[in-house]
């Protein structure tokens, strides 16, 4: 993840709190999707960032999850991501989330 | 009550995958507040 993001990521966290804040991920796919994932629940496993280290724990999910995809309006998701998601391979990216999220304590 | 719904929400979205406004409608569509957002670019 961007290092300037991971900084925001670490700010806000500290302003509102973990328990508050849900992260949306957009990435194209399964391995990206997971490395970022990573980032904001046990630490930057590239070890570059300002969240190397730090295990912020926070709850993430790739938009196209079937666990967050039902919250939203259907319209809003047709047109803003419907057609992106046809080329995802959402499947790996998926499976790719629920190994990270299972990395987190308590989930 | 959904996951979202209540929830400050923080985007990361991808200039390849799906970028950060559109996330940030869908989260909000869901009752969700989007306090942050931000599109990546994976190059």
């Amino acid at each position: 993840m961007d290092l300037e993001n991971q900084k925001r990521v670490k700010e806000l966290t500290e302003e509102f709190g973990a328990g508050n804040i849900v992260v949306l991920l957009g990435a194209a796919e399964g391995e990206a999707s997971g490395i970022a994932a990573e980032t904001v629940t046990v630490g930057d496993p590239t070890f570059a960032g300002p969240l190397t280290g730090v295990s912020l724990g926070l709850p993430v999910y790739h938009v196209c999850e079937e666990e967050v995809k039902e919250a939203y309006d259907p319209d809003v998701y047709e047109e803003q991501v419907s057609m992106m998601e046809m080329v995802l391979d959402v499947d790996e990216i998926a499976e790719e989330m629920k190994a990270i999220r299972a990395l987190k304590p308590g989930s | 009550m959904s996951i979202l719904e209540g929830k400050k929400v923080i985007v990361i979205g991808d200039r390849d995958g799906i970028p950060g406004p559109a996330i940030a409608l869908c989260a909000e569509s869901a009752g969700a507040e989007v306090i942050f957002s931000a599109t990546e670019c994976f190059v």
